[in-house]
């Protein structure tokens, strides 16, 4: 067993990066922006995560994914809560997780934009979504949701190839 | 458990309440939305409304989760007030339980809802209640997807084919009586508003029928009488004969293994 007072919050974020989306397997959960902060007081380590999509059913797998990862670790005396104090954006993730979504078949969410007057954007205007593998602009929505809660389908009309884009929230 | 002559006291004790009544709207009509799966119109709308009813049983967790933690019994949890009140115990308003219908009557209703929820939540997010807050400013990005997505399916219904239009416009005068229950201000949401967490809906009534008449009329759809017969009694725990037949579906496997887990 790992003693929480010898333990530094450097080496849980490490061990946390070991932890990846399920359904998103090239990325882990430290890249995604859903660990947000590791307190350790006294004697009990606390890491706090926030979901991505409220109906996203692989938070829960991720909870139990960090608190297996940490026992595996050693560690004994944790918790993992669930925080909503800030709202999770696609802005949190490094852009190293942006590219291996690319790498890895996903158009990458791009940076978000501060929201004027959401009842006036009710059309919303269609953006260009480059193709993750070919690159080409010209590709067109096809349906803002897809195979799971954060993505919506593409097509591109050059390799003539589905593709799925992470929105950008 | 009956709550219907309890009537709450403390700030707790309405939070508790009101959040209860939000969660339950969303538990509700996320659970009726789920049985389009499998049998959308194409697969893009299948697809969308598993989505949509996702979110909508996932808002509806965390907000139990929160009243979990507000009611300050031990051991309570979201599943708990999912799968083990009765129908009087649920204070959902009235048009998230009525049958589907057809995909028209789905669209109307996810209409009529997600602006209905869009308008509230903007006044949610500044609750004094920090955590409240916090959960409401995170569903409030995914209602936004989900009031784009029934706006557009009205207009396209409705300015689309004799039949789409026909369709529509039958189940927006078939619900319309269950959108007066929306803005009914109760004790408890009296309360929540003196309290500074909840919202006052009278402030944004105009602007959701504002949308409702512009969208409608955009689509070519004749608007029903506002003024008209409006049901109520959802916030009471009086409910139609259709919730409980929801209740025995969503909760008869919970209830028959309570202590079951997944292994």
């Amino acid at each position: 067993m790992n003693e929480v007072k010898s333990i530094s919050k450097s080496q849980i974020w490490s061990w946390l990066k070991e932890v990846t989306d399920p359904e998103i397997p090239v990325l882990n959960v430290v890249e995604m922006g859903i660990v947000r902060n590791i307190e350790i007081d006294d004697d009990t380590v606390v890491v706090k995560i926030t979901p991505t999509y409220s109906g996203c059913p692989a938070m829960n797998a991720i909870e139990m994914d960090i608190n297996k990862k940490l026992r595996d670790k050693g560690l004994s005396d944790f918790k993992v809560k669930t925080d909503f104090s800030e709202t999770w954006t696609t802005d949190w993730m490094t852009d190293e997780a942006k590219r291996k979504l690319k790498e890895y078949g996903i158009a990458p969410p791009e940076p978000t934009e501060p929201e004027k007057d959401f009842l006036s954007t009710l059309v919303a205007k269609q953006k260009i979504v480059p193709c993750p593998h070919c690159d080409s602009l010209n590709t067109k929505l096809q349906s803002q949701f897809g195979s799971t809660a954060c993505k919506a389908q593409y097509f591109c009309n050059d390799c003539d190839q589905p593709f799925e884009h992470f929105k950008c929230i | 458990m009956s709550t219907l002559e309890t009537k709450p006291a403390t700030k707790q004790e309405v939070l508790h309440e009101y959040i209860l009544r939000l969660a339950d709207d969303r538990l509700i009509l996320g659970q009726r939305l789920s049985e389009w799966t499998g049998f959308g119109p194409e697969l893009e709308e299948d697809l969308a409304m598993a989505n949509i009813a996702l979110d909508m049983i996932g808002h509806a967790s965390s907000l139990y989760e929160y009243a979990a933690e507000l009611s300050g019994e031990e051991d309570r949890d979201d599943d708990y007030y999912a799968y083990f009140r009765d129908d009087t115990d649920f204070k959902n308003l009235k048009i998230c339980e009525l049958p589907i219908g057809d995909f028209g009557f789905t669209i109307a209703r996810q209409f009529l809802f997600s602006s209905f929820s869009y308008f509230l939540y903007e006044q949610l997010k500044d609750s004094e209640d920090e955590q409240f807050a916090g959960i409401i400013k995170k569903h409030l990005k995914e209602i936004k997807y989900h009031l784009r997505h029934s706006r557009e399916w009205v207009l396209r219904l409705g300015d689309g084919t004799e039949e789409s239009h026909q369709k529509i416009q039958t189940a927006f005068d078939d619900i319309w009586m269950y959108t007066g229950e929306l803005f009914d201000m109760d004790d408890v949401d009296k309360m929540a508003v003196k309290h500074g967490i909840g919202a006052d809906s009278s402030g944004f009534h105009n602007d959701w029928k504002e949308l409702v008449v512009n969208t409608m009329e955009e689509a070519t759809l004749k608007v029903p009488d506002f003024n008209q017969y409006m049901q109520e009694g959802g916030r009471r725990g009086f409910h139609t004969e259709y919730l409980g037949h929801l209740l025995a579906q969503m909760q008869f496997l919970r209830r028959s293994y309570p202590d079951g887990e997944w292994k």
